[in-house]
């Protein structure tokens, strides 16, 4: 019965149905579709039973403080209650460090992974080009806590804190980087994550970059250009909305990070503009308080949760909307 | 296309398109361009390096048999080792592994051999998703879940590793996926023409050809699984004693280990947080490493 | 060398067991003719501010005492202990805050007989800075209070210099570190000042985490704590004292209740913890701490319930924490680390109720190993009745 081969998987079971009659696995068939269907259906479950279940857990805190009054309060005290909530719970201090060291991290990483990305496509030695990339995704492998502990003790005190020093002194006088320099703060955990989600914009990028099709960029260089002028004026523009996925998906990483950012931040529930001063993030202030909350701030906690995943999930989802338009469906599904 | 001018590059040290236009300022700045982006380049390595660097020069000095066999002691006595830590991260992950890879592995050949169809396309779209969802979170879904809510488990190893494999899931999904969506067509027709129903054809045909690949992606899977810290904090929750029980006590795991040892203010209890820190390192650069050569032989072959 | 020393501490403890101990359950390791070896296998959860105490003990315990035994305590903070204890989930529980009369109604309620509470040690929080120079700076609660609340900002501050004539004070920036990290240790500290200086209270109050003014940095833990001080010139830290025995770091002398600047060491901590009046239930704060007492102090309590354990968890429990009161290599080890044994009187007092753990379950009753609900329900009617008679109003 061979026929030319249509792409579509199922064309072919279609057509062996007429063909194969043996009644002997008849069934085999079905079952067998069944089952990876229902595999495929737990993903789905899953998904379904983390908004339910953390929502549900975090109800009564969000009942309390209203969902808005919950997000924008900024006063947390936790109550030591085992059945009602008794405390204040406001999750604003941690919301602005989550999105200040996030916007941190994307400010640096962004500009040095397409740097990295077009020096890796357009100017790397071809022999050295994949190598090199291999090298900067390994940084992907780097277990958070390692980041953390050497963030903490090696890091912070002989690069980034005389770095601070001298930033306090050039730019004291702006708000941003006002002084006191204390080592921990909203800065340096933006910086180590600046270094984790580098791999996974850097990847994307490059791909994106990739398949940017090569007759425009051949005519740029018929036409006298330096290849500094193709890629500035015809790849990045074509790349550009690749980029802002990439942007993204760094900013749903850097959102979420949890253990590095906690060595780092300097755990407060206070909050201030200067970089240099210490906060919590969201992930953070859960890992740090949970292990010793009452019942009733493990229930804050998880609105936190909550608020994280929901924030999370629409810049993911945004990302993945943008990539999937692009047709770009093959980014690295490991990083 | 679109061949804006007015819009800077992202990355161009200066406003550069602004300048007058001439051939020595035009290859000038390409060349400066060059050298930044070298330099940009060098700068997103040197982390790596220094990475390692510390990690092995603090950390080799500990590691030695002992460090394997022995448990840890209290944080300010010397010697003793994380061999609670390996025991538990080698339960979990086992568990984890056998929950997450075939799961995942037949996630991807539904959507892959049986979309695309609505129900397929939906599970691509929230795999990818699930990508995105920050570790601490699974580790209170899973806290909320089973270890207090429906399950009231408690901490132990099978929430733990629940945890892990909510956490590579969908990596082992989206890899797996595109390993299958690799192999050829023509495969598939001629076992079918063969005679091979569609579930055979899927089993002996398409699934190993897709192996060397899917290996890829579950060791890649792995090494993100071992490095895990936050998720195990809610639900495996650590101890300093070799636990061999399935669920029910607190299990420990290497990073949770180092992370409270490096929490500690004793020296000793430090440097040995430092040892675990290279292990885990090397581990993880190990199913790295071996995961890209895997996969790039596979590739070379076909 | 070890070994050595427990043999001798466990003879210097024998008359006090002989005394105390009916389950026989000897502390030595061998050449002891009443040497009994025990399996059991005990969890246990609670404060994080003794853990560093803790977790030697079980070492040198289950290493040179009864190698047979095996205890897991998880330092997973004073609130989870008290809440783990109450679902029965371990088999001790641990906590910086006593139970109060209804805490111990609702856990006798659920398990069916009397929960057990006694305090095991003392330790104290202590002040310490980067600075060497500022070793023995005398700091009072309100000077504590004022630079906790950033009112206070230099070390030479009017203040400070008051309390330290003859100190040459540097105009250094102070940089006041804490936890971050929910903990007992900064529950002690922010209790005392809570305590001491009424506008701290009103302010900030107290608690295991804290609402703390911006302008400080926050530490992961004692290590995160550590760095943070070190990091910084003009770090000022609180810590477990367990810490401070271990660093060369400089460290405050703090002024009491009697108006006496004094030095922390495990002295000063013994001499807090007999400040304490312990009332016979056992609930009591130390506060006020005069006379040659280190005044920023902490007490651990143990949980236990006197039913629902099987005979070799229930004798490791009671031979453990015995071990751990009287033994002495024990207290060797609790000063090693800055902690402060009880007193005789208190041991004893605490010995005699350690001893009632498990003592209104049958001999050769109960199954579930890891004390487990139906386990106390199953005992629950003999259990109830007799713990209301015997102690129902203490």
């Amino acid at each position: 019965m061979p026929t030319e081969a249509p792409e579509a998987p199922q064309a072919p079971e279609e057509r062996r149905r007429g063909t194969l009659t043996s009644g002997r696995g008849r069934l085999a068939d079905p079952i067998f579709k069944w089952i990876v269907a229902g595999c495929g259906t737990l993903v789905l479950i899953i998904l379904a039973l983390m908004v339910i279940r953390t929502t549900s857990e975090a109800w009564p805190v969000f009942a309390k403080e209203g969902f808005f009054g919950f997000l924008l309060g900024d006063e947390w005290t936790s109550g030591g209650s085992r059945t009602e909530i008794t405390g204040t719970y406001g999750a604003w201090p941690f919301i602005y460090g989550t999105l200040v060291t996030a916007a941190i991290a994307i400010v640096i990483a962004l500009p040095l992974s397409i740097m990295v990305a077009v020096y890796l496509t357009h100017m790397a030695p071809p022999r050295l080009a994949k190598p090199l990339s291999y090298t900067v995704e390994l940084l992907a492998a780097v277990p958070s806590v390692i980041f953390g502990l050497w963030g903490l003790h090696w890091f912070l005190p002989n690069v980034m804190r005389p770095f601070f020093d001298w930033l306090e002194g050039v730019l004291g006088w702006f708000f941003l980087f006002e002084g006191p320099v204390l080592g921990v703060g909203y800065l340096p955990a933006g910086i180590v994550l600046a270094i984790m989600i580098l791999p996974i914009m850097t990847a994307i990028v490059r791909e994106v970059i990739a398949v940017q099709p090569l007759d425009q960029q051949m005519a740029a260089y018929a036409m006298g250009s330096t290849r500094w002028e193709v890629i500035t004026k015809v790849v990045l523009p074509a790349s550009f909305s690749g980029i802002v996925a990439a942007a993204m998906l760094g900013l749903g990483r850097a959102l979420g990070e949890t253990i590095a950012v906690l060595m780092l931040i300097g755990g407060s529930q206070a909050w201030g503009a200067s970089l240099f001063g210490t906060g919590s993030s969201m992930a953070s202030h859960i890992a740090a308080t949970f292990g010793e909350a009452t019942p009733e701030t493990r229930t804050a906690l998880m609105a936190i949760g909550v608020a994280l995943f929901l924030v999370t999930m629409i810049v993911n989802i945004l990302a993945r909307v943008i990539v999937w338009r692009l047709g770009q469906t093959k980014g690295d599904a490991a990083v | 296309m679109s061949v804006t001018t007015d819009r800077p590059a992202p990355s161009a040290p200066a406003p550069l398109s602004q300048l007058p236009p001439g051939s020595g300022l035009r290859r000038f700045k390409n060349r400066t361009a060059t050298v930044v982006l070298t330099g940009a380049m060098v700068l997103a390595m040197i982390p790596l390096f220094l990475i390692i660097f510390e990690v092995v020069n603090r950390g080799i000095g500990v590691v030695n048999l002992e460090f394997f066999t022995e448990t840890e002691p209290p944080p300010r006595r010397d010697g003793g080792g994380y061999v609670a830590g390996f025991v538990g991260t080698l339960y979990i992950m086992a568990l984890a592994i056998l929950m997450s890879i075939p799961f995942g592995i037949a996630t991807a050949v539904y959507v892959v051999e049986y979309g695309p169809n609505r129900l397929a396309s939906s599970i691509r779209f929230f795999t990818d998703v699930m990508t995105g969802i920050p570790s601490i979170f699974v580790g209170l879904f899973v806290y909320g879940l089973l270890v207090i809510g429906w399950g009231g488990l408690g901490f132990g190893t099978f929430v733990g590793a629940v945890a892990i494999g909510v956490m590579m899931l969908p990596i082992v999904t989206r890899s797996a996926e595109e390993m299958l969506r690799l192999v050829p067509d023509e495969m598939r027709n001629a076992s079918y023409g063969l005679g091979a129903r569609k579930w055979q054809t899927i089993m002996r045909t398409v699934l190993p050809a897709a192996a060397p690949g899917l290996t890829t992606g579950s060791m890649l899977a792995i090494a993100r699984g071992i490095g895990e810290t936050a998720p195990l904090m809610l639900t495996a929750f650590g101890s300093g004693l070799i636990v061999t029980s399935f669920q029910g006590e607190p299990q420990g795991s290497v990073p949770l280990q180092l992370y409270r040892g490096a929490a500690q203010p004793f020296e000793a209890g430090i440097d040995r947080a430092w040892g675990a820190a290279l292990c885990l390192f090397a581990l993880v650069l190990l199913f790295t490493i071996a995961a890209r050569w895997i996969g790039s032989r596979a590739s070379i072959q076909k | 060398m070890r070994n050595g020393r427990s043999k001798l501490a466990a003879l210097a403890a024998i008359p006090l067991l002989a005394a105390a101990c009916s389950n026989g359950g000897d502390e030595t390791d061998d050449a002891n003719t009443s040497a009994e070896t025990l399996t059991g296998s005990l969890t246990g959860a609670g404060a994080s501010f003794p853990d560093p105490l803790f977790q030697d003990w079980i070492y040198t315990y289950t290493n040179d005492v009864q190698p047979e035994t095996s205890i897991n305590y998880q330092s997973v903070g004073s609130g989870a202990g008290i809440e783990q204890f109450m679902e029965e989930t371990v088999d001790f529980g641990s906590s910086e805050e006593f139970l109060d009369d209804d805490a111990l109604q609702e856990a006798s309620d659920s398990r069916g007989c009397e929960a057990l509470q006694f305090p095991v040690t003392f330790g104290s929080v202590v002040i310490a800075m980067n600075n060497p120079e500022l070793d023995g700076l005398v700091l009072d609660p309100e000077v504590l209070a004022g630079i906790y609340s950033r009112e206070i900002t230099t070390f030479d501050d009017p203040a400070i210099a008051e309390l330290n004539p003859d100190m040459d004070l540097p105009s250094d920036e102070i940089v006041p570190v804490h936890r971050s990290d929910s903990s007992g240790t900064t529950a002690v500290f922010t209790h005392y000042l809570a305590h001491e200086v009424e506008s701290w209270d009103e302010e900030f109050g107290e608690g295991k985490e804290l609402d703390w003014p911006s302008g400080l940095v926050g530490g992961q833990q004692n290590d995160g704590v550590a760095q943070g001080i070190t990091q910084n010139p003009g770090g000022l830290g609180y810590v477990n004292q367990s810490f401070a025995q271990e660093s060369d770091m400089a460290l405050a002398h703090v002024v009491n209740a009697d108006g006496e600047p004094i030095e922390p060491t495990t002295e000063s901590t013994v001499a807090a913890s007999e400040e304490a009046e312990v009332p016979d239930n056992f609930q009591f704060h130390i506060d006020d701490i005069g006379g040659e007492g280190y005044p920023i102090a902490g007490t651990n309590w143990i949980f236990t319930y006197t039913c629902g354990y099987d005979q070799e968890t229930a004798d490791a429990l009671v031979d453990f924490w015995t071990w751990a009161l009287t033994d002495e290599s024990a207290q060797e080890i609790s000063g090693e680390l800055g902690y402060a044994p009880l007193g005789d009187e208190l041991t004893e007092r605490v010995v005699a109720e350690l001893e009632r753990t498990n003592s209104e379950n049958g001999a050769g009753e109960g199954g579930d190993s890891e004390g487990g609900a139906e386990d106390g329900a199953g005992s629950e009617d003999e259990g109830s009745e007799d713990a209301d008679a015997e102690n129902g109003d203490q």
